[in-house]
């Protein structure tokens, strides 16, 4: 079944987290409309194996180029001797015959996947369908990217302030480490200001003051936060919600209404539970 | 006589009316009203007070249904509704992406009203277009300890299993407790 809907309604950073917290193997097809350009990105089990998009060439003799592996002459002698070959093919052959080390394609191929999915961070508008198990890869060399750094490096790209403003509208909220992070620490690539930000990652510092701690502006901030929110580092910690005002509920009766929040056994009776089990599954 | 009350929220047009109407046993005491507002236009009518549904258990108990209205402007409701209730209920429409931000919004909320058992029901599972409830968990953050049941709000025998759900996941607080 597949998966589809607008960019407006879920973004990428979505869709990426998605994928990769799922482990899902398909292809993601995207359109956007306000270039009115496609792209789709293949993924095996969570993780970004090939990506393309319209109007950027990915036979494997320009990726190379575009890396600074061949020249632009070099790259018209290739295409000249082996038109129509799949890059596979083109591959092996100018290993084999020592003109390329498996290195330099690896690196080359790594490079173009990520060129094109920090590009389609930027796109906000469009539509999006995820199409399971299927895999437009053929004749393609394909890569094997953790998708927690994309999010991360995509995120860091992320312009738009209010789409940031949109996801992480409260500062005066605390974080907290993730219980059961998706992807150990030790596997993420911070950078310095992300870094300092961790260092006061406490639930009892709001993120306005861990702002103000760093000398970050609020665009920083949100960027950090949103990144580290993204890859599953950090959570939100929500405050305590303010007595409620007379006449409207018992605020004796409330609780915090984060993450952390534990559920509270309601004032009934087991037995009265399992009457109404019984009853309905007679209905 | 005892009534206890379990409360149906989610997201405008996710089901919420139709899921009470399949179990409940007087008709649904509906304020549907017609769409006026554009943007509304899914359906011809939408419910500005509350559903209202009824299941005699026995002589001296009564399990009330209350459906929340889904719109953003009578979300001042929501706090009155949840008053007591037993436990709540989050219908999702599993075929429309741009709710999953307002239905994780309207989770928080009632969480914040009372720490009562929820679950979360992915409405529309016979739809092609439904996103599975591994999906809806991981974009709506459920917790692991919260279920995400597969419902179709117009069948009785999907709408009984999302409220046993709901009442199982009761009875496990009540054990581990």
């Amino acid at each position: 079944m597949a998966l589809k809907g607008r960019l407006e309604d879920f973004g990428i950073t979505q869709l990426l987290n998605l994928i990769n917290l799922a482990r899902k193997t398909g292809t993601l097809y995207l359109q956007n409309t306000a270039s009115d350009k496609s792209s789709y990105l293949c993924f095996r089990e969570g993780k970004l194996i090939y990506a393309t998009m319209e109007g950027m060439e990915d036979n494997l003799p320009v990726i190379l180029q575009r890396n600074g592996v061949f020249t632009a002459d070099q790259v018209r002698m290739i295409q000249s001797n082996m038109p129509g070959k799949p890059d596979r093919d083109i591959a092996q052959v100018l290993i084999t015959s020592g003109r390329l080390q498996p290195q330099q394609v690896i690196e080359s191929v790594r490079s173009h996947v990520l060129d094109v999915v920090y590009q389609v961070f930027s796109w906000y508008d469009g539509t999006f369908r995820f199409e399971p198990s299927k895999l437009t890869v053929k004749g393609k060399i394909t890569t094997s990217i953790a998708l927690e750094n994309v999010i991360m490096e995509g995120s860091r790209r992320l312009k738009e302030w209010e789409r940031l403003q949109d996801e992480l509208p409260d500062l005066d909220v605390a974080l907290k480490f993730a219980e059961r992070p998706t992807t150990p620490l030790r596997d993420i690539n911070l950078s310095v200001e992300e870094w300092r930000v961790i260092s006061f990652i406490n639930p009892r510092n709001t993120i306005r003051q861990i702002a103000q701690n760093n000398n970050m502006g609020e665009l920083q901030i949100r960027k950090i936060v949103y990144s580290l929110i993204q890859a599953g580092v950090v959570e939100v910690v929500r405050p305590p919600r303010p007595v409620a005002a007379p006449g409207r509920g018992k605020a004796g009766e409330r609780e915090a209404g984060g993450e952390s929040a534990k559920m509270r056994r309601p004032d009934v009776k087991r037995g009265i539970v399992q009457r109404l089990i019984g009853r309905i599954r007679e209905l | 006589m005892q009534t206890l009350k379990i409360v149906v929220t989610g997201p405008f047009s996710s089901g919420k009316t139709e899921l009470i109407q399949s179990v409940s046993e007087i008709d649904v005491v509906s304020t549907d009203r017609k769409i006026t507002r554009e943007a509304e236009r899914i359906k011809h009518q939408t419910t500005v007070a509350m559903d209202f549904g009824r299941i005699t258990i026995d002589e001296d108990l009564i399990l009330y249904l209350f459906g929340t209205p889904g719109q953003k402007r009578f979300d001042f409701m929501w706090e009155i509704l949840s008053e007591g209730m037993l436990g709540f209920i989050v219908l999702v429409d599993s075929t429309r992406p741009e709710t999953f931000r307002e239905a994780r919004r309207i989770l928080d909320t009632f969480r914040s009203y009372s720490p009562v058992p929820y679950i979360v029901a992915a409405n529309k599972q016979d739809l092609e277009d439904a996103w599975p409830p591994g999906d809806l968990r991981i974009v709506l953050r459920i917790e692991p300890d919260v279920k995400v049941v597969p419902c179709v709000a117009l069948d009785k025998e999907s709408v009984k299993n999302v409220l046993l759900e709901l009442l199982y996941s009761i009875l496990e607080l009540m054990d581990e407790e």
